[in-house]
């Protein structure tokens, strides 16, 4: 018999099944290892020095980076480990914002735990003197650096999974930090708001800006009548802050909550998921039978659809013009709730409750206010929901459940289902087969769009027309399959972009759950409401058709447009597409070239290439001058820099560009 | 010791010049002090002497020939700019312009010596005509160095004539990988760079790696406070690195290469590129090496100034254009480096080695060193040293030899020589350890620096004398490791700015009995738990200090008084009594009004409100201030 491989463990031996380091399984022998940057879905990095044990016979190592091997001894914990494990945690102390009573994160927060866990009474080191700004420029999320212990976990969280960067790390030593480029901030640069850097920081630093003082406020106000929408995947996570067991659906109880602290009325954005699937069903179809773009891109998810706006302007007409199901809630309930609750337009006040912190970027988005009144108003996180409740005094567990109002407050359970990943795609499958075959559906669950993947593809034949999908989350995925379609070797009919791993589900605005099975959890808590609903598709919502009769019209009519769609931005520094490389072509015509690397955009490139192009056009010299935008022409300490035929401007201004193309011209010519 | 008489079976065979040869030293260190300046001046100058010059060389029998070239570094730095005059071997020293006009009349023309520019020994004041007369030079051993100095470093030609890539072509021609591979095993050439580690087994793991595509890397981000090796043989012999990396390449199975290059040394950067170029053109580099159908290609990579980019991965993530922060290894870069695939890296000072063995075979590289560490060492000596400059010795060469043979003994603050004045010498740089008088019989190889708590590093050795204040010392090192800390890992980040306000306090005098205790265990963690060699080794300079110095340490937190009285915050100042009369010169000078008494009779200083600035010291005519 062969003897199993295997590790000593603290004298015990454990055998190796695959284990990619030590970590892994030394916590498979239920040792659970400190560590603040080993995260099972992102790179090793190996910078907090937690998860450190005695090699036998190599001394000292990360676990986390160290593969088992046969016959391996192992110690967990020397006196030697624990002192220096306490060192780490009482450098990181000493360095750090330690005002715990009033930081967000104060019941979660991983550094306050592992001190508790080593009995750490004092600070031998100094304290840091130096105070940073805490960012708040982003309208999602809160970022104070003053509390960051550079896991990197954000980092590695935007980089990786997300495909992003919007953040890394800048300078050395002891003044190295986490900032987005150039010392940014976080809303002015390329941030999409998932806010996942929030989901994975282990302390205060990121968090999901609250808007809960706005709600109180509202409460207060007599002249306002508040109401609520829920988003589905809030009702499957919500219990896990009162010590409810994840994936369990608790809509009554949270009705009974919202009314409690004060909502007039309460209804579910699973309703306008509903409206979603036929407007965006209605869309896809008429794309598909009438030769319209495809593939078509999903938008609900308002992180991905910033995202292509930054990186795939050239793909925004593949994108969906539909509203996600917050905004055509709020674009409905702005519409139609005033006279139906008395109230006049402006004192409406609409709350969403979203497991996400994009939503919050999206409300505010200019094409949203319509005469100064925003469609949703204020946009509060699960987590945000649960701290008022608390604050409020509720024991959640023992409220009686209470039933949504009526009629935005019906759904099926399609609508629901919208909160994972893969469900948007079963939602819009239930309804395109009925209305391509006429027939009424046999089986509604469509069991090949469902799974775990972050890329996954499936092939529907419905009536003799197959429909291939591609799900995914992640944005990083998105961003592969994005390449894919510019390179035309794409073929979907649909995509579905969630940014957040597992859809909506594992949104940011979520309790940090700080492993995968909350996620399957909640998911299958999802799937399971469907199942116990009465509707399973969304043209069966009689409240939905009832809306198209009574306030949209027509489905895709005009109404139904002006309501329910909208229209998407190029972000891209440059507005004309694809920048080329700096290369210098041959050509007759005078080449302006103006340099576009960031730091020349950040100095006022884009604004000289304006002018330059203004100043060409006014004077009719397209035939003889080529103006364009490149990436980067290296001279990024002397930027913005324009070339004007063989002359490089250095810091040059709008004048100077203007005189030396005058000047050009005239020898060119 | 086998250094004596190396030198004249060294000295290079400069071919092609039988008329006399003026090699002006172009080091960074002459090229500061002006050499530039004398490179133009000997071209003037032998121009005007013309006629005269060109009738006295034809009396040397060759072909009336004179040149003038420049050359990389010749080692005494301190005694810059040198010019040699061969085939007279006459070494001239700190030459300014308006000397050369002199040396052209008298040396060239007339054979004559110009005394006032020979080097002088600092204990007898004798005159040396040249390198064999001097004992800074005359006791080293030159192999990587040898033709550094006289080799015309911008000339692939000159190189050529030398014997130069002729390694190289042997590699690609007539061995095969494993074969190059075994012949570095058997010269037992250790890694320069700083851990020692065996380059055959290196070289030989990389080489198993199945994956078609591997690199090699040159690491000459030589970044230690006052080293300079690497940067001198850059300059001086180019060609042997970009040699060195050929015969790596061919013995790993790489086809591209890389220099990962300090920017600060412009020079080195220079000549390094020509040389790339250079062996391009001649087809060394490129699609068809040798014309053996191989192809290997060779780019420069400018550092950006980060000290922890001389760590192996920092060095591969900022090659692919990341933040040079370290991996945790394993994997090691010869199974996983540069772009994912297995990649070598070695210290340009090992790379000029290889070039030598596989020219000369392992058994003459072994000749001078020891069993367990064979071959020689390059060190740049700097501190209180009578000769500073750059060195290179059979490795177990013990210290001694070094600090007073080669270096000349130890000077006081003032230069002069001092008999008792040696007190302490950092070796390996800000991450090596120091070594005491006790330590003058240890020979300088990896295990025994090792087990005294110090390393060879890349070959930094710092001597201190006597009024060397010991904690400033390694306050000194770890400044500048925690400034260069790349701040990824907690240890090295927090650990050793928290260690460096220990020490601060220690200087201060703000220190009490928890300090050291506190200390030595943070220092210990930083130690053990680093992620990357940077942090394992930055607190070095403060566990050797504290090994042989201790009571040092004490005494600033004990008595709050700094033996060397170096440190201004410890300093009492008073004043002699005795000697005082009363002038009011210090009074009047203090800034602080810290000085009071009365005319013609002796003043006080208030400590309190002194800042310990010495303005009175300076003041006083009867050197009745005592303490500053």
């Amino acid at each position: 018999m062969i003897k199993p491989a295997v590790v000593t463990i603290d004298g015990r031996d454990v055998a190796i099944e695959g284990e990619r380091n030590l970590l892994e399984l030394i916590r498979k022998a239920h040792v659970e290892l400190p560590t603040f940057c080993y995260h099972s879905e992102l790179s090793i990095y190996g910078a907090c020095r937690l998860c450190l044990v005695d090699v036998e016979g190599r001394g000292i190592m990360g676990a986390c980076s160290t593969p088992p091997e046969p016959g391996m001894r192992i110690k967990t914990s020397t006196a030697e480990i624990r002192e220096i494990r306490r060192i780490t945690i009482e450098l990181l102390l000493a360095n750090h914002d330690g005002h715990c009573p009033t930081c967000p994160k104060s019941d979660n927060c991983k550094l306050q735990a592992l001190a508790r866990r080593m009995g750490i009474e004092t600070i031998r080191f100094k304290p840091r003197q130096k105070r940073v700004e805490v960012d708040n420029s982003s309208c999602s999320l809160t970022r104070d650096p003053n509390k960051c212990i550079l896991c990197g976990d954000c980092v590695r969280v935007c980089t990786e999974i997300q495909g992003i960067g919007a953040i890394n790390f800048a300078h050395r030593g002891s003044q190295a930090a986490v900032e987005p480029a150039f010392g940014k901030k976080l809303g002015d640069v390329e941030c999409v708001n998932c806010g996942q850097c929030a989901a994975f920081c282990p302390t205060g630093v990121l968090t999901p800006k609250s808007e809960i003082p706005a709600v109180w406020r509202a409460f207060e106000d007599p002249r306002k009548k508040v109401v609520a929408q829920v988003a589905p995947a809030v009702r499957v996570a919500l219990g896990e802050c009162f010590g409810l067991p994840p994936g369990e659906e608790v809509t009554g109880r949270l009705v009974a909550a919202l009314r409690a602290i004060g909502f007039a009325a309460v209804y579910d954005t699973s309703f306008t998921a509903d409206l979603t699937v036929i407007e965006e069903g209605t869309e896809f179809l008429q794309r598909k039978t009438k030769g319209g773009k495809l593939p078509m891109f999903t938008s609900c998810c308002p992180a991905w659809v910033k995202f292509a706006e930054h990186n795939y302007p050239e793909l925004l007409p593949n994108l969906s013009s539909c509203r996600s199901p917050q905004q055509m809630f709020g674009s409905l309930a702005k519409e139609t709730l005033p006279q139906q609750l008395g109230v006049a337009k402006e004192d409406l006040v609409v709350v969403s409750i979203m497991p996400c912190t994009a939503k919050k970027f999206e409300a505010r988005r200019p094409e949203f206010t319509h005469d100064g009144v925003a469609d949703v108003d204020i946009v509060l996180t699960t987590q945000e929901l649960a701290r008022m409740i608390e604050e409020a005094g509720l024991d959640f567990k023992a409220l009686e459940p209470d039933s949504l109002d009526m009629p935005f407050g019906f759904y099926t359970g399609a609508g629901v289902i919208f909160g994972a990943s893969g469900g948007v795609s079963e939602a819009v499958l239930r309804f395109a087969a009925e209305a391509l075959t006429g027939k009424p559906l046999a089986k509604v669950d469509f069991l090949q769009v469902r799974g775990e993947g972050g890329l996954r593809e499936a092939s529907v034949v419905i009536d003799g027309t197959t429909v291939k999908i591609a799900m995914v989350h992640g944005l990083a995925n998105a961003r592969h399959v994005a390449e894919l379609v510019k390179a035309g070797k794409a073929d979907y009919d649909v995509i579905e972009v969630m940014a957040c791993p597992g859809g909506c589900i594992g949104g940011a605005g979520q309790p940090i759950a700080g492993n995968g099975l909350a996620r399957k959890a909640r998911t299958k808590g999802l799937y399971d409401a469907d199942k116990r609903l009465p509707l399973h598709k969304s043209q069966d919502n009689l409240f939905v058709t009832q809306s198209y009769q009574e306030h949209l019209g027509p489905v895709g009519g005009e109404r139904a447009h002006n309501l329910l769609h909208t229209h998407y931005h190029n972000r891209r520094p440059s507005d004309e597409g694809e920048l080329q490389k700096h290369e210098t072509p041959a050509e007759v015509r005078l080449q302006v070239k103006i340099c576009a690397g960031t730091a020349c955009l950040v100095r006022g490139a884009q604004k000289i290439a304006h002018a330059v192009r203004g100043y060409v056009e006014e004077h009719s010299l397209q035939n003889m001058v080529d103006v364009r935008m490149i990436f980067c022409s290296e001279n990024c300490g002397n930027g913005p820099t324009v070339m004007v035929g063989d002359r490089v401007l250095p810091r040059c201004t709008v004048e100077e560009a203007r005189q030396a193309l005058d000047e050009e011209l005239a020898n060119h010519t | 010791m086998v250094a004596k008489d190396v030198l004249t079976e060294a000295e290079p065979k400069i071919p092609h010049v039988a008329g006399r040869r003026i090699i002006v030293c172009a080091g960074t260190g002459c090229k500061a002090n002006g050499s530039e300046a004398v490179y133009e001046a000997f071209l003037e100058s032998i121009a005007a002497a013309g006629a005269q010059v060109a009738v006295e060389f034809k009396s040397e029998g060759g072909d009336g020939e004179v040149s003038v070239t420049r050359s990389g570094c010749q080692g005494v730095c301190s005694q810059a700019p040198l010019v040699t005059i061969l085939p007279d071997t006459v070494l001239y020293m700190r030459v300014q312009p308006s000397d050369v006009e002199e040396i052209v009349a008298k040396t060239l023309v007339a054979g004559q010596v110009v005394e006032r520019l020979l080097y002088h020994l600092p204990d007898t004041g004798a005159a040396c005509r040249g390198a064999k007369d001097i004992p800074f030079l005359n006791r080293q051993t030159h192999v990587v160095l040898r033709e550094v100095g006289y080799l015309d470093p911008e000339n692939l030609q000159e190189y050529l004539r030398l014997g130069g890539y002729e390694a190289a072509r042997k590699a690609f021609l007539q061995m095969t990988p494993e074969g190059i591979c075994i012949e570095v095993a058997q010269s037992g050439l250790r890694g320069r760079g700083g851990g020692g580690f065996p380059t055959g087994r290196k070289w030989e793991a990389a080489r198993q790696r199945p994956n078609v595509k591997k690199y090699v890397i040159c690491n000459a981000d030589e970044g230690d406070p006052g080293a300079f090796m690497n940067c001198s043989v850059m300059e001086g012999n180019p060609h042997s690195v970009i040699e060195g990396l050929l015969i790596a390449a061919r013995a790993i199975g790489a086809d591209e290469a890389y220099v990962y290059i300090r920017a600060e040394y412009p020079l080195a950067v220079k000549r390094m590129k020509q040389a790339v170029a250079d062996a391009e053109a001649a087809g060394f580099l490129g699609d068809n090496v040798f014309g053996s159908g191989l192809r290997v290609h060779c780019e420069l990579k400018e550092g950006a100034g980060a000290f922890v980019c001389g760590e192996e991965t920092a060095m591969i993530a900022s090659v692919e254009g990341q933040r040079g922060m370290p991996r945790p290894k394993p994997p090691f870069p010869a199974y996983s480096g540069l772009w994912g695939k297995p990649t070598v890296i070695n210290n340009v000072e090992t790379l000029a080695q290889v070039t030598r063995i596989i020219r000369d075979g392992p058994a003459v590289f072994r000749q001078v060193g020891t069993p367990t560490a064979p071959g020689t060492k390059t060190f740049s000596i700097t501190g209180h040293v009578a000769n500073t400059g750059l060195i290179e010795v059979p490795l177990g060469t013990t210290l001694g030899e070094v600090v007073y043979g080669i270096g000349g003994g130890v000077t006081d603050d003032a230069g002069r020589l001092s008999k008792d004045g040696f007190k302490a010498v950092q070796i390996g740089g800000p991450s090596g350890g120091c070594l005491t008088p006790d330590h003058v019989n240890l020979p300088l190889d990896y295990d025994a620096l090792r087990g005294v708590g110090a390393m060879v590093g890349s070959g930094g050795l710092v001597v201190m004398n006597q009024q060397t204040c010991i904690v400033s010392i390694a306050r000194f090192f770890l400044d500048f490791t925690q400034r260069e800390s790349c701040g990824k890992c907690v240890l090295c980040r927090e650990g050793t700015r928290q260690m460096l306000a220990l020490l601060d306090d220690i200087i201060a005098g703000r220190a009490d009995a928890t300090t050291l205790p506190l200390l030595e265990s943070l220092a210990h963690a930083v130690q053990k738990g680093s992620l990357c060699g940077l942090g394992k080794t930055a607190p070095n300079p403060v566990l050797s200090t504290l090994r042989h110095f201790r009571p040092e340490y004490e005494a600033h937190i004990v008595q709050k008084r700094c033996p060397a009285g170096r440190c201004k915050a410890l300093r009492k100042i008073t004043i002699n009594e005795t000697k005082c009369i009363g002038c009011g010169a210090c009074l009047h000078k203090c800034p602080v009004n810290a000085i009071s008494g009365e005319k013609k009779k002796p003043h006080r200083i208030n400590l309190v409100a002194c800042i310990k600035c010495g303005a009175c010291a300076e003041a006083c005519k009867f050197a009745a201030v005592e303490g500053v």
